[in-house]
């Protein structure tokens, strides 16, 4: 044994870009939200070579979980082409050798900015979700102080409220993202800015989820196989949007959730959202041998 | 005039003060801020379906009083017993936070001198009785609204604006929306902290009116709080009288009114008429 073969050449920065105490304090701060699930953690949220509000909470949880063998995806509103999540992907790439994919089915962790894909994620994956505010009592409750003190009461009634005052004063609940859900019966969480129509895929879901806000400084998960239930009047069903009866125009998928495309003559046109599933829609309507995984919903009814 | 105080008067005069148990019970409650010591070993009782007033002056301790009744606010020494169909008997001091927030929702009213403090001013005044059916657990929406409907109903409410903000409303309104919330679950104690000050002589009449009509149609215990003796003379059976922190007197209303014993009451008394 010698001593170069204890020892590491100097290297600019570490293993995953955060330094070991950053990722020893954020993997001690993600295992006591597996542990309370919902419940936000406060961490010391690191600088990131990334702008606050960019995807830094998701980022710091990634690059803590990441290693050489982890294979890495990366969407910003179901894309995986977009400048930012390309460029989250490669970051994290270049500074930890795991591989990229934008294929859900062969990812082992998936950063999401407002989208949880359709294909159904399995036990050996881990979804992190980027969030710009964690508090879902910020609404009603400007104090955090005193926000804290209600979460800790589980005292939701100013939330309930809101939820009330929305049919009283539209006729339906119109709360599109974030919508306020109580994670295993106790804690109630924004689960970031997905739309309603993925939140039904949080609860009971196979794998881990991790909800991290860089720029708030806090993370909360919602650990395998655990309820999550939207807040909703036990005589108005929860729904999720329309989108049921809508066509990709460029795969031809239906019964997912899309993106709206404004048209000059006033009209509008659809896309998938979650896009690899439209790619790999197309490839396989050409002939390659492309695997399309089982989604939560079909022909857009949730059914997982 | 002279009263007749014997216990046959007494037991015709008000019966269920004489038979019935103690709902609220109050022993050697002192509270201090600093050099002020706001309640000096206050000793209070209320009896199921009574109306207890609370007179003095400012600064008197009486607003501190009810602030410990509706468990705001914990006394340096002193026991606070509700006696409570589902609950067991012991010091409500002694509660946690939660506790102390489930019960106040579940048995115990308030309608504040200041809106500000017991209304949501931006929520619809429907919601604000609703929320409190929402801690409750009341999941609903049809029935949170039926029960908002009745309790806003309840208080001489008019209904075609009970959507409106409390923000939208007079004074007068306000206090009605604040005594529907109190009402909405039909607390065992419902706690008056000035209910109409600040509103004209016509407006109080009303809320008088409407306080006046509950407490006989439902029979609930009320604890008023209030500096004006016409208010407390209209609406109290029996009457607390407060000056630095210490009860001085308390009797029936008559009897303070007609008859007080004390040299501040009789000034009080006497100041008034």
């Amino acid at each position: 044994m010698s001593l170069a073969s204890l020892t590491k050449d100097w290297a600019a920065t570490s293993y995953g870009f955060l330094d070991a105490s950053a990722k020893r304090e954020l993997r001690r701060k993600m295992l006591k939200a597996i542990a309370v699930p919902g419940c936000q953690m406060p961490y010391a949220s690191r600088e990131v070579p990334m702008a606050r509000g960019w995807g830094t909470g998701g980022l710091q949880v990634t690059l803590t979980l990441v290693n050489p063998a982890s294979t890495v995806k990366v969407i910003d509103q179901g894309a995986d082409d977009g400048v930012n999540a390309a460029s989250i992907r490669r970051f994290i790439s270049r500074v930890s050798g795991a591989a990229e994919t934008w294929d859900t089915l062969s990812a082992s962790i998936v950063q999401s900015r407002h989208r949880v894909p359709e294909e159904v994620m399995r036990e050996d994956q881990i979804l992190v979700l980027q969030v710009p505010n964690p508090e879902p009592l910020r609404g009603v409750e400007p104090n955090m102080s005193i926000a804290r003190q209600m979460h800790a009461d589980a005292d939701y009634g100013k939330l309930w409220l809101t939820l009330y005052e929305q049919i009283v004063r539209k006729g339906r609940i119109m709360q599109g993202a974030a919508y306020p859900s109580m994670v295993n019966g106790r804690h109630v969480m924004t689960p970031s800015p997905i739309p309603r129509w993925d939140v039904p895929k949080l609860n009971m879901a196979k794998h881990l989820t991790f909800l991290s806000a860089g720029r708030e400084k806090r993370l909360f998960a919602v650990p395998p196989f655990t309820r999550v239930e939207p807040l909703v009047f036990s005589d108005r069903p929860y729904q999720v949007e329309e989108h049921a009866h809508l066509t990709c125009r460029r795969s031809g998928l239906s019964g997912y959730f899309m993106n709206e495309i404004p048209q000059d003559n006033g009209g509008s046109t659809f896309e998938v959202s979650d896009s690899n599933l439209g790619i790999k829609a197309i490839q396989k309507a050409e002939g390659a041998p492309t695997e399309i995984g089982e989604t939560w919903y079909r022909d857009g009814e949730y059914s997982a | 005039m002279s009263l007749d105080l014997t216990p046959a008067a007494l037991e015709r005069e008000a019966p269920r003060l004489m038979r019935a148990r103690p709902l609220l019970t109050m022993n050697n409650i002192s509270r201090s801020f600093g050099d002020v010591r706001a309640l000096r070993d206050v000793d209070a009782t209320v009896y199921p379906g009574e109306v207890m007033g609370i007179v003095g002056e400012s600064g008197s301790g009486k607003s501190t009083l009810l602030r410990m009744m509706n468990l705001e606010d914990t006394p340096d020494t002193g026991d606070y017993r509700l006696r409570l169909p589902d609950r067991e008997d012991g010091n409500l001091f002694d509660l946690t936070r939660y506790q102390r927030r489930m019960l106040c929702a579940r048995h115990i009213g308030i309608v504040y001198q200041n809106p500000h403090l017991g209304l949501l001013m931006r929520q619809s005044s429907s919601g604000n009785v609703a929320e409190r059916l929402l801690i409750a657990g009341e999941r609903s929406f049809d029935v949170l609204r039926a029960r908002a409907r009745e309790a806003l109903d309840a208080s001489e409410f008019p209904l075609e604006r009970m959507d409106a903000r409390p923000i939208e409303l007079s004074g007068g309104m306000q206090q009605r929306v604040q005594l529907a919330k109190a009402i909405a679950l039909e607390p065992a104690l419902l706690l008056l902290d000035e209910p109409t000050t600040g509103l004209d002589v016509s407006v109080q009449a009303l809320v008088l009116d409407t306080l006046k009509r509950l407490q006989r149609d439902r029979k609930i215990t009320m604890v008023l709080v209030s500096h004006d003796l016409g208010v407390i003379r209209t609406m109290a059976d029996r009457v607390m009288v407060m000056r630095h922190g210490q009860v001085v007197e308390q009797g029936l209303a008559d009897q303070i009114f007609q008859d007080p014993q004390h040299p501040y009451t009789q000034q009080l008394v006497h100041a008034k008429l």
